[in-house]
């Protein structure tokens, strides 16, 4: 458990700071290196109870080369999904740069035994899973066990090894932004290779905010320990604007180095179109329409 | 790969701006007296801007005649709400032109787009339709039985680091309070109050309600020296305003000062830090520093002392300063080669005298007048630096042991504008705040502004207040 004092924040000037970063305006060269580099960060995500096989093979060629006909545009950085599609995916994706990530621990909510969270975890490895998302145990951490969500993910972290794992703190759970710092802390000091906002099946997903007081954390552990770790936006994360507007915070709250696929991740599904659709724009000087992008 | 890095995003509005420019009196362009000019310049790069008209004491007397007959025989007799409307209107073209008026403004001040859009002319609009609901409700601000009553014609005078967000706070409540008013703007930075003149001709106000007489120190003394002027409301520097303060004495004038500040702004070990560094960024860096109320003196807990000028001096690297047209402009242009080399002074002093300088690390732009974003440590109460006003990009960085010795240190100035406390503990942010002697302080916050809100110094930072109800006192008689 770590002696980590808890760091506050104050909800009113972080949202400022979130309002005026949100302000830069990207344009032309800057907007066109900001969508390529978005591109080649998300984490082409499906998690509906209804994904099938072939719903994930299309997403996965969807993420290996998404805009056919068009080379420039890179691959995504990795294809999301539950344990059971993992090998799917991972043979959907055999010879690709894309990785597989798949949640895991009892997804969306963490509330089974560590033993069964742990069990999830060794299948999705076993299928292929070249990253986990775990989910934190809320309840826990708003009780105020925060021991019991440390070792949870120092368990889960033993299990990965190499494999990359990105810790969820599902913000929109947690109530007040010293909460999330806390989370953010814990997490890190617990080994989560990246922090990771949410999982998309609550009603609050990322923020600005949340995205600016993740990154405080991730500078101040850097500062610590002179070790750089991830940070993973989720959920709602829909349009270009809003994809630039989390480059801009992690681009000057933690620096150019953070600003790549390694250390930097979107989780999202329709945000690959937006950003498609404005390549187009940018490259042809009019939208395209929604039916020239592929939809999968 | 490419890194991304923000291209240039300049704000590609042109405004309308006339080669020269006469002055507003009763409803009317006219020519000068003496038919001189003087130029006004982008501070940006030095470039000539237009012509402006040079207002004597005669042109002076003009525009005072002018606003003596509008108030007799329109301003002072039309009904409270036909007012209000007039005042309206001003406030929505203000609004309508919103875009012009901030490239304007930036032209001729240099301070950054984003900050005159989103701040100077908005919040300029904001005090019009404040003041314009006041008009009729008068009654309401006063004791009840009491009767307001308008003063007359007042002079007002205003400095260049808010152009015609200053002017707003004075004409808005002047001319709700049933006066008439003589503006006369600052010699760097006369266009947005010109531009305001025009949209109060094309709001149809009664000639003479609004007069604008563009000049220097000596026009401004003329309309001072005024005989007919009721009262006069001056925001600048101390040693100005102690000189009006002079001139005045022994006369009928009633005498508004809002001068200048050193103000304090206190870190305690227990503040939220990091919006604590954006606090300090926003208190001294917000344009270029040219802010009355600038939080320029830092006080920090010396336990925090190094942790807090590590993340200053790593925040400070962040700004980006440059052209003030380029959206992404943190920090703009120095408004005059003048106030550049008064600031450069006083920094040399600083060094002189001991103190360790941090700046951003950045290159300059060639032409124009830029200083970067500085901090000095090591600062104590006997420097030049931390005493007075620098009105430039410079924190005067302090320590402290305790609230008390920060409450001391805080209130040993001879200003009291402002103050800024930054701590998680809620009753030591109230005990703080109520034993700081500044007519503003901000808890866990900084550069707060509204119409609503109150605004005013102690001490040698001035006497009156402008904003909120009790500005509508300044401006009336029982």
């Amino acid at each position: 458990m770590t002696t980590l004092a808890p760091v506050t924040v104050d909800a009113v000037m972080l949202e400022a700071r979130a309002a005026s970063l949100g302000k830069r305006s990207i344009k032309n060269e800057a907007k066109r290196v900001g969508i390529d580099l978005a591109i080649r960060c998300i984490d082409l995500t499906t998690l509906e109870g209804k994904d099938s096989e072939g719903r994930v093979r299309s997403l996965c060629a969807k993420a290996v080369s998404p805009r056919p006909g068009w080379p420039s545009i890179p691959s995504v950085a990795a294809v999301c999904v539950y344990p059971n599609l993992v090998a799917v995916a991972k043979d959907a994706l055999r010879g690709s740069s894309v990785r597989v990530a798949s949640v895991a621990t009892a997804f969306p909510s963490g509330l089974s035994a560590l033993e069964v969270k742990l069990a999830d975890t060794a299948a999705a490895i076993a299928a292929g899973a070249d990253e986990i998302d775990m989910v934190i145990d809320r309840g826990a951490f708003l009780s105020g066990d925060e021991r019991k969500v440390f070792d949870e993910i120092v368990a889960v972290k033993a299990l990965c090894g190499p494999v990359h794992l990105k810790v969820i703190l599902e913000t929109g759970e947690l109530g007040t932004y010293d909460n999330i710092r806390r989370a953010s802390d814990l997490a890190l000091e617990a080994g989560a290779d990246v922090i990771k906002t949410s999982t998309g099946k609550v009603g609050t997903n990322a923020t600005p905010p949340t995205a600016l007081v993740m990154c405080e954390a991730l500078r101040d552990f850097a500062r610590r320990t002179g070790e750089r770790r991830g940070l993973k936006v989720a959920g709602g994360v829909r349009t270009t604007k809003q994809a630039l507007a989390y480059l801009v915070i992690v681009k000057e709250t933690l620096g150019d180095a953070w600003l790549n696929p390694d250390l930097f991740r979107i989780g999202a599904s329709s945000l690959l179109d937006d950003l498609l659709m404005q390549v187009e724009k940018l490259e042809l000087g009019h939208y395209a329409g929604a039916d020239y992008i592929p939809k999968d | 790969m490419t890194t991304f890095e923000y291209a240039p995003a300049p704000e590609s509005v042109r405004p309308r701006i006339r080669e020269r420019y006469g002055l507003f009196i009763d409803g009317q362009w006219c020519a000068p007296q003496d038919g001189r000019y003087f130029e006004t310049i982008n501070p940006a790069n030095e470039a000539p801007i237009a012509q402006v008209a040079y207002g004597s004491a005669a042109d002076v007397d003009r525009a005072v005649r002018a606003a003596r007959k509008a108030y007799d025989k329109h301003w002072r007799k039309m009904k409270p709400a036909d007012r209000a409307k007039y005042i309206y209107r001003i406030a929505r073209a203000i609004t309508e032109r919103g875009r012009e008026l901030a490239v304007l403004e930036t032209m001729d001040g240099g301070k950054p787009i984003k900050e005159s859009r989103d701040f100077d002319i908005p919040t300029a609009a904001a005090h019009f339709f404040y003041y314009a609901g006041w008009a009729d409700k008068l009654e309401w601000a006063m004791r009840a039985g009491r009767t307001p009553h308008a003063l007359g014609v007042c002079g007002q005078i205003v400095p260049w680091n808010f152009p015609l967000l200053m002017a707003a706070w004075k004409i808005a409540p002047a001319l709700a309070c049933g006066n008439t008013v003589v503006l006369k703007p600052a010699e760097t930075t006369p266009l947005t109050a010109l531009a305001l003149a025009q949209i109060v001709q094309e709001a149809d106000l009664p000639p003479g309600v609004v007069n604008v007489v563009t000049g220097d120190g000596a026009t401004g003394a003329a309309l001072v020296g005024h005989d007919d002027v009721e009262k006069i409301a001056f925001t600048g520097s101390t040693e100005v305003g102690k000189g009006i303060a002079r001139a005045l004495a022994g006369t009928r004038k009633r005498l508004t000062l809002e001068l200048g500040g050193k103000a304090a702004h206190i870190v305690f070990a227990d503040a939220p830090l990091d919006q604590a560094i954006e606090g300090v960024v926003n208190g001294i860096y917000f344009n270029q520093g040219h802010v009355c109320c600038a939080g320029s003196r830092l006080l920090v807990e010396e336990r925090v002392h190094d942790e807090v000028v590590a993340r200053l001096t790593e925040r400070i690297a962040t700004l980006r300063l440059g052209d003030p047209m380029d959206k992404n402009t943190d920090i703009g242009a120095i408004n005059s080669r003048a106030q550049l080399e008064k600031i450069e002074e006083l920094v040399r002093s600083g060094v002189a005298e001991g103190a360790a300088l941090v700046q951003q690390p950045c290159e300059l732009p060639g032409r124009g007048f830029f200083f970067p974003a500085s901090f000095f440590t090591n600062v104590h109460q006997s420097h030049r630096i931390a005493r007075e006003e620098i009105f430039g990009p410079v924190l005067s960085i302090l320590t402290f042991r305790t609230p008390d010795e920060a409450v001391e240190k805080a209130n040993n100035t001879p200003y009291g504008l402002s103050a800024g406390v930054w701590t998680e503990k809620g009753s030591k942010n109230m005990w703080v705040a109520q034993h700081l002697r500044a007519g503003v302080v901000w808890c866990n916050t900084f550069n707060q502004f509204d119409p609503s809100s109150p605004f005013g110094g102690y001490r040698e930072s001035g006497f009156g207040r402008e904003g909120g109800v009790h500005g509508l006192y300044e401006y009336l008689r029982a």
